[in-house]
């Protein structure tokens, strides 16, 4: 490269740095806009109801067995007769689990026989206490008004509004296409929806 | 009282402040433009969470600076390395009491109107490296150390360069005095009969301040923060405010020796000359930041291979040939 090499090189240098100046940029403002999540995403957990309004969770220990980071708790007692918090004989007395040792696979999810356990998108976690990361039951179930029976995901008005709004999704993954394209993905939905109801 | 009979010290000690005010504000946006002027070549937006289109960072960041604690290493020598700041910044500021801004009826818009106002810019500037070297030198450190050394080689090098591509436009206008160069250029910015001491004289600038691709001094890549390293709090937004403010000096000089000062372009005089000035001046300070995003650091030797052996004859090419054709034309 000689002398007039190096000139044009330089030349097309700054003439990149320029028209960069005025691209669009890619960078989501993120408090003010949120980004919407795939689907599947996974993030904080929920225990779902039935149709009913009775609990899912039938205090099996299932997820906690599953759990590769021991991060659920879980502990099981007899339904009392006239006040049956699940349709099956057992119910979970106490449901815990500490988000900080979660690493958010989603197999608690796939072990869980009555589909009671769910990730949502919901990854807005932050909080200054570690005892706060520690969810228990009155954190991780459904309000019985709220999405009863279905899948946050799969609920008609589609992710929970609280999640953000949904921007202009520009050179990232096509969530229709992406996902649905994921094998477990596919497993899991139709296994939900054989559950559901 | 009339204004003849306000005491001379009174005058400059308003026209000091007016000056300092308004540079210290260029100063704070300056570093402002040049966040958000990266940011968008980097395809980011830059600061934009201060106040509206980011423009309260620069209080953000002085409020920072201000609370910051001031550590000092316990291996420095105290006395030098709290004074280094103040040396690298006195000097920046002082350069600007000799920069003519403009000029009216009244005279020059200026703290002072020096004759000999080049060579001492030069002078100052040349001090101001003392700041830098000492506070290597003092921090007792490595990186600082390393970082003051070649600060020391690196200016002497490249202002004998710059001090020689000057000289060819003191020899076109036959004085030394800033607002004479600018009158020299009435007709003709200096820009069209010294293009190679222009273009030596603005790489040679980038050195003399430091910046990218020159920065071999700061070199937070192979020198944590060079000569800066130990440095923190109002210290180190001392040394800050002295590198933005010989980015804005060098840049002001660019304009008042090549590009013809305040003076209009194409006869369009009822713009003001100021106007004329800061927009000059302005796209030199563009130019710093766009060469900073464009271009990577330069090796050591290269540097100095660069400096030594095609800066320098290049210049003294320039001033010779000037002089040659100066002395024939008479």
């Amino acid at each position: 490269m000689g002398f007039f090499g190096g000139v044009s090189a330089l030349a097309q240098g700054f003439a990149t740095t320029f028209q960069y100046a005025f691209r669009k940029k890619p960078t989501v403002q993120y408090p003010n806009i949120k980004k919407q999540h795939a689907p599947r995403f996974h993030g904080l957990h929920e225990l779902r109801r039935y149709a009913d309004g009775k609990e899912r969770c039938i205090g099996c220990e299932l997820c906690s067995i599953a759990c590769p980071a021991n991060a659920i708790t879980v502990i099981g007692a007899e339904n009392a007769p006239d006040d049956r918090r699940s349709p099956g004989e057992r119910f979970a007395a106490r449901y815990e689990i500490d988000e900080l040792r979660c690493i958010f696979c989603g197999l608690c999810e796939e072990a869980c026989p009555t589909d009671a356990i769910v990730l949502t998108p919901r990854f807005e976690m932050a909080d200054y206490r570690r005892g706060s990361f520690i969810y228990s039951k009155d954190r991780l179930l459904v309000p019985p008004e709220a999405g009863v029976g279905v899948a946050p995901d799969e609920r008609p008005g589609g992710i929970p509004a609280d999640l953000g709004s949904v921007i202009e999704q520009k050179s990232t993954v096509d969530i229709a296409t992406g996902y649905s394209a994921t094998h477990r993905g596919e497993i899991l939905k139709t296994q939900r929806k054989g559950l559901a109801g | 009282m009339t204004l003849d009979q306000v005491p001379w010290w009174l005058v400059v000690l308003v026209k000091a402040a007016i000056v300092l005010f308004v540079v210290l504000t260029t100063f704070a946006y300056s570093m402002l433009f040049e966040r958000k002027i990266m940011a968008w070549m980097q395809l980011r937006p830059g600061p934009n969470r201060v106040g509206p289109w980011g423009l309260m960072q620069p209080a953000a960041d002085a409020a920072k600076m201000l609370f910051k604690e001031d550590l000092t290493p316990s291996s420095a020598d105290p006395l030098i390395y709290k004074l280094a700041p103040f040396i690298s910044l006195i000097c920046a500021m002082g350069a600007f009491a000799v920069i003519p801004f403009s000029e009216s009826s009244a005279g020059i818009w200026g703290v002072a109107d020096v004759n000999a106002g080049i060579l001492v810019i030069f002078a100052l500037t040349s001090i101001g490296v003392y700041g830098i070297s000492l506070a290597g030198w003092s921090s007792g450190s490595k990186f600082p150390l390393l970082g003051s050394v070649r600060s020391t080689a690196q200016m002497i090098s490249y202002e004998l360069a710059m001090t020689m591509s000057v000289i060819g436009v003191l020899i076109l206008a036959g004085t030394t005095s800033l607002a004479g160069i600018v009158h020299a250029q009435y007709k003709m910015w200096y820009i069209l009969p010294q293009i190679g001491g222009f273009i030596i004289y603005i790489i040679t600038a980038v050195a003399e301040t430091n910046r990218a691709p020159f920065d071999l001094v700061e070199a937070e890549t192979e020198l944590v923060g060079g000569f800066h390293t130990e440095y923190s709090g109002l210290r180190f937004g001392l040394f800050f405010i002295a590198e933005y403010l010989n980015m804005i000096t060098v840049s002001c000089i660019a304009t008042l020796l090549f590009l013809g000062g305040w003076n209009a372009p194409f006869g369009l005089t009822f713009v003001p000359g100021i106007v004329w000035f800061v927009l000059k001046a302005g796209a030199f300070i563009f130019m710093y930041i766009w060469l900073r995003t464009t271009l990577p650091r330069l090796r050591y030797d290269r540097l100095m291979n660069f400096g030594w052996k095609v800066l320098l004859p290049l210049a003294t090419l320039n001033l010779m040939v000037t002089a040659a054709i100066v002395a024939i034309t008479g």
